[in-house]
């Protein structure tokens, strides 16, 4: 029998909480976790247990105290722990709870935040995480282990901030799809959990605004990478089932008017998703929730994205109007105004635009997408002219 | 979290402050140079923000495609004018201030008399993944 991987992860942050609490620090129960997912994989095959959490919980605080022991046999002192683990109460919600806010600490850099919560609470190996973010695993290491010290250092004081870990998993999400670890069904996943332990509307307006965005996600690019705009889409390739979760978990959130980012950002999705047709886009109200963004995250970003709905509602004079607020040095700013110059007719002006975009792509897609803007405009022009 | 390349070139760089070149430096002096530059990718290694380095052989040509069925034509060696690249080493760091922060103390690495030569170094963004979240 195979070992169904996703399920050992799930019970991982389960196990972690558990060693945690019958008395393990939290950097050395992560590590004993590790090995005993990693002993699970193999030993399972033969003999599944009939408790897979409690075989774990057995396994990794085996595993915690060989390695205490270790540490002890070198720091040469008495190891101080029992050889059989206290019987503990079961792991409550809110131990798991507390593994996010600590993954996410205040005091950790995003990436170290990042890979803590991926290894600790999504359970993937330090190499899944190394290869999804490309780095050596060897480096990934470094940076998981000095994310616990600095988590031991400074320990957590007061309730856990939910915003950071919000952020952390927005940050996963939108690393995407690339490698073998599909990061944003990891953060979906987690997100779907978090939704579970914190009763917060801002945690379900991030899981719909997750869902609504995957839900498009086999449509976004072609099987070779290429960027397909959000006007040219097969919209019958979008998840229904995906996009009526993330509708209804957005409407039961906005429902309790403590409205936010994430509730914005999913408002802007839903109403993307609704849209049978492109040109059924209901542009007016996504201005009307990029304004209500703009009062919890005013950043270049989300102002630039206002004039691309504005754009839309209004037409290309209006989007240009709108854009002479928009400092020059924003990212994307010259795709946005190369795009409305070419609705607006100044076909020369919009090819010039669509080049500059490209050569200040961020990344290998947009940059192939706004070239072959750029060319397929100079053709036209040459061809007209 | 963004990678970017750090180049370090023989040639074809502005003239750094400690300008001399290496072959005039006292006995020692490029042992404690070498010694800096391990010392920094060790202690990047420890951060956790170390991808990958490479030193470069200046040995190299241009080649290019001659047409189906020719062999490639090569042009070389470089000639002594050209921007030449030493070796590079990639980071992945979590902001543009900490990859400039980065970058100087790598060019802070001693030179002649045991002073920083503080050469300039060259600092480029690799371009990231797609993001999800666009709109």
């Amino acid at each position: 029998m195979s070992v169904d991987a996703a399920e050992l992860r799930r019970l991982a942050p389960r196990v972690l909480a558990a060693v945690v609490r019958r008395g393990a620090d939290f950097g050395t129960a992560d590590d004993a976790v590790q090995q005993a997912m990693v002993r699970a994989l193999s030993a399972w095959e033969t003999a599944p247990p009939k408790d897979p959490e409690a075989w774990l919980v057995t396994v990794a605080w085996r595993a915690f105290i060989d390695i205490t022991r270790s540490d002890a046999a070198r720091r040469n002192r008495e190891a101080r722990v029992d050889a059989e683990p206290p019987a503990g109460p079961s792991v409550a919600a809110d131990d798991t709870l507390q593994l996010y806010f600590l993954c996410a600490h205040p005091e950790l850099t995003t990436s170290s935040a990042v890979a803590l919560t991926l290894r600790a609470v999504g359970g993937l190996t330090t190499a899944q995480i190394a290869q999804a973010y490309l780095v050596p695993e060897a480096t990934m290491a470094q940076r998981i282990s000095r994310a616990k010290r600095t988590i031991a250092d400074h320990g957590l004081a007061g309730p856990g901030d939910l915003a950071t870990v919000m952020r952390t998993l927005y940050l996963v999400f939108n690393e995407g799809y690339s490698g073998d670890i599909d990061l944003a069904a990891e953060a979906i996943r987690l997100t779907r959990q978090l939704a579970f332990l914190a009763d917060h509307p801002e945690v379900d307006g991030l899981l719909s605004l997750m869902l609504l965005h995957h839900a498009r996600r086999f449509s976004r690019t072609r099987p070779d990478g290429q960027i397909v705009a959000l006007a040219e889409q097969d919209r019958t390739q979008w998840d229904t089932d995906l996009i009526a979760e993330g509708v209804d978990i957005l409407q039961a959130a906005l429902a309790r008017q403590q409205v936010g980012n994430y509730q914005c950002q999913a408002a802007i999705a839903a109403l993307h998703a609704d849209a049978q047709h492109f040109e059924d886009t209901d542009w007016p109200q996504i201005v009307g929730w990029y304004d209500e963004l703009l009062t919890y995250t005013d950043t270049p970003i989300v102002r630039l994205n206002r004039v691309v709905a504005i754009g839309q509602a209004n037409g290309p004079r209006a989007g240009l109007a709108a854009l002479e607020d928009i400092p020059h040095h924003v990212p994307r700013r010259d795709a946005v105004a190369a795009h409305l110059h070419e609705r607006d007719g100044a076909l020369e002006l919009a090819a010039a635009l669509y080049a500059s975009a490209a050569r200040s792509a961020p990344n290998v897609a947009e940059r192939n997408h706004q070239t072959r803007q750029a060319a397929r405009l100079n053709a036209l022009i040459r061809h007209e002219g | 979290m963004a990678k970017y390349l750090l180049l370090k070139h023989y040639r074809g760089a502005p003239a750094p402050p400690n300008d001399v070149p290496a072959d005039q430096w006292a006995p020692g002096e490029w042992d404690a140079h070498v010694r800096y530059m391990g010392e920094f990718a060790a202690k990047l290694q420890r951060s956790g923000e170390f991808v990958t380095e490479h030193a470069l052989s200046p040995d190299g040509v241009w080649v290019r495609s001659d047409g189906p069925d020719r062999p490639p034509v090569t042009d070389g060696p470089f000639a002594e004018t050209k921007d030449l690249i030493a070796g590079f080493m990639i980071i992945d760091v979590d902001s543009d201030e900490r990859a400039l922060e980065l970058a100087a103390e790598l060019s802070a690495a001693p030179g002649a008399g045991g002073v920083p030569i503080q050469e300039w170094l060259e600092l480029r963004p690799l371009l990231s993944p797609l993001p999800v979240i666009s709109e």
